[in-house]
């Protein structure tokens, strides 16, 4: 059950899916099982995507599967659930003055499924809560998003900011999102340029030292 | 305004495109300032026409593509200009006489005033949603549209507008979401009398009357700006816009998810929708071209490019109702310019497929030297000098780069040398650079 499980939520296959959540559910299976299973299935869909498998309709519709089979399971969950391990912390943050947050979730996805504790701090996000963030939650990875070309400013503000407050050293800063490349990277002082969501989670991997 | 002649029904669509390209040329109801500016426009508008043809003209046509820009040169905060019609066009002249381009690249149209007053919620701008001093106005994505309507949008496409989309994207508007439909106010005029004397409209009425005494405002300093660029030489190359059939619902209606989740539970609903829009874009477009006297629409394209469907997802959704868009189009005599940001280096051989020299399309990220090989062999090609260029490096490496493109994408005609996207922020000189590397290197 709980192989076919996996399987059918990677291949996306939502009636089939939602009925096997409610069976395994009335067959008192553990639901964190169901959950950890869950996990599983979209592990799968993040390496379909990197693999060019699959594109943003699977992503974003996966999203939306684990959303129904987690809101199924929840009635049925007792006490905490055990936290699954990490590897390290990553925050990220479309900067001051940009609304977009498409690839901003992509990154965040494919870094959860690869197992990072992601900290996304949303759009348009002002420079000084982007420096109080890293100050408190010590993240030694930052990821800026932004898509239009103010942003490029923004992004340069927020690195100057937090070498101002000294937290550059040790902070690794990758940028990413529309007309984002390596020249920006360099105007703003960031550490590399993402060209998409797989080049951030290599990134990061490369960055914490993992495989 | 174009008028066609009485034979326009037999005409190939080069004839027809022949007849608008004059036309624009021609400079319909344009008072020069000066002999030089009327040459300077019929030269220029000549020089775009042969690259869009993909015929050889003096030298490789190049369009600064402006954006936001002309309030950066000018020192002025984007947010006053929003507000202020006349500093727009104060502004905006300003660029045309300190920049050489082959063309104006238009107007801000962005009535802030009005979006305020009418509770939009579809936009954030300065003040309105972003910081004060941001130097951009972002559209809202959103699920304007709920899974269930696109029966009432093809049916009933005023009802649909009137109680669901301008409640949900426009505040004002948001008292007729509890009205039942217009359908059962048929014979009982009274019962359409007393919605609009009821009290909860009179907001509404009040914001349209506000808003209407604020936009003529915005359409005479768009047009004294437009019409003052062409006097100085400076023709607008393009005569209106259209988007795809997949983005009308992938970015208006739906947004990303909505539409997302369409693609796998109703596909079929979403191929009917794009037929219903099909024929109406393809109008639109062709009475923007014959109000605005230019053959060129401009088509900014989306959610098709290479990071968000698969090719078998562009097979299905993207491509063929907007390649019928295309072909629609030009047999009109119209010369559709899509614009692919992003990348397209994966759409390539789609886009070949085309009748030579009937399509001019713009490219973002997209790799040119693979695009020249391809597409460029039957469309004309433009663009990808990126404004992360033109804004953090110096001169001489824009021109540099300008250069290259030049090599790369100008051999036997058919390119224009312009940005992979609009340039908000931009260094001066870079720009500069852009128009000497044109006139430097792309001599034919």
């Amino acid at each position: 059950m709980s192989g076919d499980f996996i399987n059918l939520l990677a291949d996306l296959k939502e009636e089939e899916v939602l009925k096997l959540t409610k069976e395994r559910l009335d067959a008192k299976e553990d639901p964190l099982k169901i959950l950890d299973d869950a996990r599983e299935g979209m592990s799968i869909v993040g390496k379909r995507f990197a693999g060019g498998e699959y594109f943003l309709p699977e992503l974003v519709f996966s999203g939306e599967l684990l959303a129904q089979v987690t809101n199924l399971v929840k009635p049925h969950l007792t006490g905490e659930g055990v936290q699954q391990k990490k590897i390290g912390k990553v925050i990220i943050a479309t900067v001051a003055g940009d609304i977009h947050d498409i690839g901003l979730n992509i990154v965040d996805f494919m870094l959860d499924v690869n197992g990072f504790e992601v900290t996304n701090m949303g759009v348009d996000v002002p420079v000084e809560k982007i420096v109080k963030a890293v100050k408190e939650i010590k993240a030694p990875v930052l990821g800026l998003s932004g898509f239009l070309t103010p942003a490029f400013d923004a992004m340069k503000e927020t690195v100057e900011a937090l070498e101002k407050e000294g937290l550059r050293k040790g902070l690794k800063i990758m940028i990413g999102g529309g007309q984002m490349d390596d020249e920006v990277c360099k105007y703003a002082k960031a550490d590399a340029y993402g060209k998409d969501a797989m080049a951030a989670v290599a990134l990061t991997k490369k960055w914490y030292g993992v495989e | 305004m174009f008028t066609r002649p009485d034979n326009w029904k037999d005409l190939t669509w080069q004839q027809k495109r022949e007849l608008r390209l004059n036309h624009w040329i021609s400079a319909p109801g344009i008072e020069f300032v000066s002999k030089e500016a009327a040459e300077g426009y019929k030269a220029r508008a000549t020089r775009l026409s042969k690259a869009a043809k993909m015929e050889i003209p003096d030298r490789v046509p190049c369009m600064i593509p402006t954006g936001w820009y002309p309030a950066k040169n000018a020192g002025v905060p984007l947010k006053k200009v929003m507000y202020d019609p006349k500093l727009m066009k104060k502004v905006w002249l300003k660029f045309v006489d300190e920049y050489d381009s082959d063309s104006f690249d238009g107007t801000l149209f962005f009535q802030a005033r009005v979006n305020e007053l009418m509770e939009v919620r579809t936009m954030k701008w300065p003040g309105h949603g972003l910081p004060d001093n941001a130097h951009s106005y972002q559209y809202v994505e959103g699920v304007y549209m709920q899974a269930d309507e696109y029966d009432l949008f093809m049916k009933d496409p005023f009802d649909f507008q009137l109680r669901k989309l301008l409640p949900r994207t426009t505040g004002v508007f948001e008292p007729f979401k509890d009205e039942r439909s217009f359908a059962s106010y048929q014979g009982l005029p009274q019962r359409l009398m007393a919605m609009c004397l009821n009290p909860k409209f009179q907001k509404l009425f009040k914001a349209i009357n506000e808003a209407s005494k604020e936009l003529p405002a915005w359409g005479k300093a768009t047009a004294e700006t437009t019409m003052g660029a062409a006097a100085r030489g400076f023709p607008v190359f393009r005569g209106g816009l259209a988007v795809a059939p997949f983005d009308v619902f992938a970015d208006n209606l739906r947004g990303t998810q909505g539409i997302v989740m369409d693609m796998f539970r109703q596909p079929d609903k979403i191929h009917e929708a794009m037929e219903f829009v099909l024929p109406q874009l393809v109008d639109g477009a062709v009475a923007m071209a014959d109000a605005a006297d230019c053959p060129v629409i401009m088509m900014p394209l989306h959610k098709g490019d290479d990071t968000f469907m698969s090719d078998k997802q562009f097979e299905v959704f993207y491509w063929p109702t907007f390649k019928r868009e295309l072909l629609m189009m030009v047999e009109e005599g119209l010369i559709p310019y899509p614009v692919a940001e992003g990348a397209y280096n994966r759409r390539l051989e789609y886009i070949s497929n085309m009748p030579k020299g009937a399509v001019a399309w713009m490219f973002d990220q997209t790799n040119m030297a693979n695009a020249k090989k391809t597409v460029g062999k039957v469309s004309c090609i433009a663009g990808n000098v990126p404004v992360s260029i033109a804004y953090t490096k110096t001169a001489a490496e824009m021109k540099e780069y300008c250069r290259k493109l030049i090599e790369t994408c100008a051999p036997g005609g058919g390119y224009i040398l312009t940005g992979g996207s609009t340039y908000d922020m931009a260094q001066p000189e870079n720009l500069r650079a852009m128009m000497e590397a044109a006139k430097e290197y792309g001599k034919y």
